[in-house]
């Protein structure tokens, strides 16, 4: 067990509070470093998405986890953002240009949802902002002039410093990975600010938040504008990282396959995102090898205990039809949002916490360390 | 001209009278309860000075300034600050967070310079933190720092509550039922410190309470509610001797 004496105030502020934390990111930051070089150029594509997808996360998680407002319409701001630099780049701006302009503009439009959101809580917010996500599809689907309609858009390679940057590159593998880092930087400081505390006030108590002086409306947009912005960075990488994009590809399921990010990982803390986004990447490849191979292990299995070859090839034929059944993906995405909000509602990284305890205090770990005790009821409350 | 002043307050749920045409005055650096029975509109009062309701006519003074306009969130940066009857603390968070927010009127940062964490923000943490620590000192609160209020027992979180308002620096305090559900030796150390408050911190209390012992203890004035009227002003032997108020205790 490791005890902390702390003797100073900056014990409680630094972002590091031991050794053992720079220890463990340097060789973390060390690894993914040099992975460009040493996995294979599979692996380091899956691992642009995480970084993406992991900015993503985190951009919700300041708005879902630690402001308390839901958000089902992300995938559009992904789409201004990805929009943003596709159109541009037609006019040769440079890349850090609109790669600031696709984030701000997000924000700002994050900023504007956020006003009639401000009079929403609860699941009329979620329908809100499903509804405005599904008006930005119309959008992008109808704006035939800017969005090229559902013919959809061709990104070029990103143009950095005189050179040509393609998508499979490690520079821009480094590039996303540089701008998930900055982000989780950003936020951590953002939590140990006025700011982010106004913003975990608001969640737990609307009213107590505004009576220690927290401009409650005002935090909720900046909480809003936060989010899309980072959405929006995100999205201009997304683009490059397709290199073609059209409005199917921002659908509810996209939104929705965010949400699972900060519901897998653990919506208050960024080891979250990047847990949840690692998982929501591995997702497609394990569906991939459920398709083909597990209806050969399972009728081989089959085979082994004494079925036939006629028994074998039905187990296979119909293995296959369940495993490559349409819907499957949003059927275990159902399945796994509910096991998680019944069984793991701080997510893998709360779970990590707890083995990770468990470990330290070994063997005096207590099997109701975690356990909530209700300890009195609210009553009323004066909303 | 009082420091704190109400002038025909009301406030109507449809046709329940919460709070009826009610006046009074603080004077600055007294003590003044609010008692009477369940009901009485007591808790009303405080959600119309902290502007939770908007009144449904009077007004309100706070050092010779009409602050019935003012938006909810901007009393607590006139120095009003208060604690809710049924706890409202920031739950998922720990107790520094929450006694952290109450310096929220302090922070005067940006938002760019907090993305950055520049010096400036550090300093600035830095001075709320100590600032933090002094109420937790008065307090006795040292034990709980990095606990979050979702474990922590009803006494404490009461205390907690009461920290997170000193920690905004008031000028003037409004405590709802301070010592409901403490036990004996609990509201012993309240009453202590609703008195240091005044004398050492120079802070206006404006508190109700249902405890007469507590009420005795601390009041330098009391006023008796019921059905949203004021029955009896005076000093606490006084407005305890009152026949109206004996009446309305007794349910007559
Ligand atoms: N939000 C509300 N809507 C309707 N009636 C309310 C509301 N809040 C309080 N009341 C009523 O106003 C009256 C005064 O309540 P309150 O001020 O809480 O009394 P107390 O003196 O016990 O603190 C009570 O009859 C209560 O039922
Ligand atoms: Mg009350």
């Amino acid at each position: 067990m490791r005890f902390m004496f702390k003797t100073d105030y900056e014990d409680d502020i630094t972002l590091f509070p031991h050794s053992g934390y720079i220890v463990t990111y340097g060789v973390l930051l060390a690894f993914l470093l040099i992975a460009p070089f040493v996995l294979s150029s599979y692996i380091v594509s899956q691992l642009v998405f995480v970084f993406i997808y992991a900015t993503v996360g985190v951009g919700l998680m300041i708005l879902t986890g630690f402001t308390g407002q839901a958000s089902l319409g992300h995938a559009a701001f992904l789409a201004i953002g990805a929009y943003s630099a596709a159109y541009l780049q037609q006019f040769n701006v440079p890349f850090p240009v609109y790669f600031l302009v696709g984030g701000l503009l997000t924000g700002v439009v994050g900023a504007m949802v956020g006003f009639p959101a401000l009079r929403l809580q609860g699941i009329y917010l979620v329908i809100a902002t499903i509804s405005f996500a599904f008006i930005v599809e119309e959008i992008l689907a109808r704006w035939e002039s800017v969005t090229h309609g559902n013919e959809g858009m061709r990104v070029k390679a990103l143009q950095l410093l005189g050179t040509t940057v393609s998508r499979d590159s490690p520079s821009f593998y480094y590039l996303c990975l540089a701008v998930l880092f900055l982000t989780i930087i950003g936020t951590l400081n953002l939590l140990r600010s006025p700011t982010g505390r106004a913003f975990v006030a608001i969640r737990d108590s609307e009213t107590a938040a505004r009576s220690m002086g927290v401009n409650v409306s005002l935090y909720k947009v900046k909480s809003f504008a936060i989010s899309a912005a980072i959405t929006g960075f995100a999205g201009v990488l997304f683009a490059h990282k397709l290199s073609f994009i059209s409005p199917e590809m921002f659908t509810l399921q996209l939104s929705i396959e965010f949400i699972i990010v900060i519901l897998i990982g653990g919506a208050f803390s960024p080891h979250g995102a990047v847990l949840g986004a690692i998982f929501i990447v591995m997702i497609d490849p394990f569906l991939t090898y459920l398709k083909d191979d597990l209806p050969v292990i399972i009728a081989g299995i089959a085979a082994t205990f004494g079925a036939d070859s006629i028994t074998a090839g039905k187990i296979h034929g119909n293995v296959a039809a369940i495993a490559s059944a349409n819907g499957l993906k949003g059927a275990i995405y159902g399945v796994i949002i509910v096991l998680f909000v019944l069984f793991e509602p701080l997510g893998l990284y709360g779970r990590w916490l707890k083995i990770k305890l468990f470990f330290q205090l070994f063997p005096l770990y207590k099997r109701a360390t975690f356990k909530r005790q209700k300890i009195y009821v609210k009553s009323e409350r004066n909303r | 001209m009082s420091y704190f002043r109400a002038e025909n307050l009301s406030l109507h749920f449809g046709g329940l009278k919460a709070v009826d045409s009610v006046s009074f005055a603080v004077e600055k650096g007294e003590i003044l309860s609010i008692i009477g029975p369940n009901g009485a509109g007591k808790s009303s009062i405080f959600n119309l000075i902290s502007r939770i309701y908007p009144p449904t006519s009077g007004k309100i003074f706070f050092e010779d300034q009409d602050i019935t306009e003012q938006p909810a969130y901007e009393i607590a940066g006139l120095g009003i600050a208060r604690t809710f009857q049924n706890i409202e603390l920031f739950e998922n968070a720990t107790m520094l967070s929450n006694l952290l927010v109450g310096r929220h009127r302090h922070s005067s940062t940006q938002l760019w310079q907090e993305l950055l964490f520049l010096p400036s923000v550090r300093a600035g943490e830095k001075l709320h933190r100590r600032r933090v620590e002094q109420v937790i000192e008065f307090l006795d609160l040292e034990a709980y720092r990095d606990k979050l209020i979702s474990g922590l027992p009803y006494g404490v979180r009461k205390v907690i509550e009461l920290a997170r308002a000193l920690c905004s620096e008031p000028k003037l305090i409004l405590l709802d039922e301070p010592s409901s559900g403490l036990n004996v030796e609990e509201t012993g150390d309240m009453s202590f410190w609703i008195r240091d408050m005044k004398t050492e911190l120079g802070i206006t209390v404006l508190m109700v309470e249902h405890d007469m012992t507590l009420v005795n203890r601390v009041s330098d004035r009391v006023i008796a509610l019921n059905y949203g009227r004021v029955l009896a002003m005076g000093s606490p032997s006084e407005v305890q001797r009152h026949p109206d108020v004996v009446a309305a205790y007794l349910g007559a």
